[in-house]
């Protein structure tokens, strides 16, 4: 009880929706060294696939979901490893946060090549409100349905 | 193509995975934020001097409610420093359950001032060990110093069914508070 205060609220909700590396990040700091795509072939760590970002293209929430373009713009087998995981894993319907977490990559890394895959045409993304919004009533409902169904 | 998400807070232990476990389709996963010395102004890494970067990991699973409708359910990290994580699993989420061990209250707290901070629709649910619930929901309220309008209900983590009717008190309660009016939202407000 003693603790019920508010003092941690300085980094809390008002802080807004700005993440790690949201904010005065050096962002995209790495991506004049990356070479032009199609030719990043090196199996590198996670955060240098990024080219040394941290900030997605897209705000991309963590439920958003994603699925592998039935025709992808360009040949699969000349993509990154992890491109070609990514592509694999969503041929079924994935949310950001289980491409990151059966992928094993850290969530904020699996945002940014999402983001970047969705930009080449690779991914579709499905995410049908902006990530700061919360549900209307009308999806409220569905779900309530769907859960008395289960 | 719809997903959707709901939060489980609460303190260490209480039974978060357990009660998300019980009604997903996996087996809960887990995925890992990296906070970086860039965000050690918003959060506290006081306690870990030594480290410049800090892994925090969130277990979460999945209920596929129609065939184009899909519910997450996210933990929220054990660590409750570690707000930027936080702020990340509440951003348009339906609500939250708050689980609550009343042989240790406080460990809740952090969880309760977060949601109510940020305006989350939130219930507290009540994780009775072995079945056995020791105190009534109104000693529980005033314990925690919650309003009337807050849904207290018991549960049995273990249990898909009681997990399930806590999820479904959380959403009648999240769509009364909608019809009630906005919420008092931080940031920018969508229309």
């Amino acid at each position: 009880m003693v603790d019920h205060g508010r003092q941690h609220f300085g980094a809390g909700p008002a802080g807004g929706p700005a993440g790690p590396g949201r904010s005065g990040d050096p962002g995209w700091a790495g991506e004049q060294s990356q070479p032009a795509h199609g030719d990043r072939r090196s199996l590198v760590r996670p955060y240098t696939v990024t080219g040394g970002r941290t900030r997605p293209r897209y705000d991309l929430a963590i439920e958003a979901l994603v699925s592998a373009a039935p025709y992808p713009p360009r040949d699969v087998t000349t993509l990154t490893p992890e491109y070609r995981a990514i592509m694999d894993l969503c041929r079924s319907w994935r949310s950001v946060a289980e491409v990151s977490a059966l992928l094993r990559l850290p969530l904020g890394v699996a945002r940014v090549i999402i983001a970047d895959m969705a930009h080449e045409g690779l991914l579709r993304l499905h995410q049908s409100r902006p990530a700061d919004a919360q549900p209307d009533v009308r999806l409220l409902e569905r779900v309530l349905s769907g859960l008395r169904k289960l | 193509m719809t997903s959707v998400k709901i939060v489980v807070g609460g303190g260490f232990g209480v039974g978060k995975t357990t009660f998300v476990g019980s009604v997903s389709e996996i087996q809960p996963l887990t995925t890992e934020a990296v906070m970086t010395a860039a965000s050690a102004g918003i959060d506290d890494l006081t306690a870990v001097p030594d480290k410049t970067t800090t892994t925090v990991a969130m277990d979460f699973g999945r209920v596929t409610l129609e065939s184009d409708l899909i519910l997450y359910l996210f933990g929220t990290p054990g660590q409750h420093r570690f707000w930027f994580m936080w702020d990340d699993l509440v951003r348009g989420a339906i609500g939250a359950v708050v689980l609550v061990d009343t042989r240790r209250l406080a460990d809740c707290f952090a969880a309760l001032d977060y949601f109510e901070e940020s305006g989350l629709p939130y219930i507290v649910g009540v994780n009775g060990f072995h079945g056995e619930f020791t105190h009534t929901n109104e000693e529980i309220r005033e314990a925690l110093t919650i309003g009337s309008e807050i849904p207290i209900v018991q549960v049995d983590a273990r249990s898909r069914e009681s997990t399930k009717q806590a999820l479904i008190v959380l959403v009648q309660h999240a769509l009364q508070m909608q019809s009630a009016g906005p919420a008092p939202a931080p940031g920018p407000a969508w229309t």
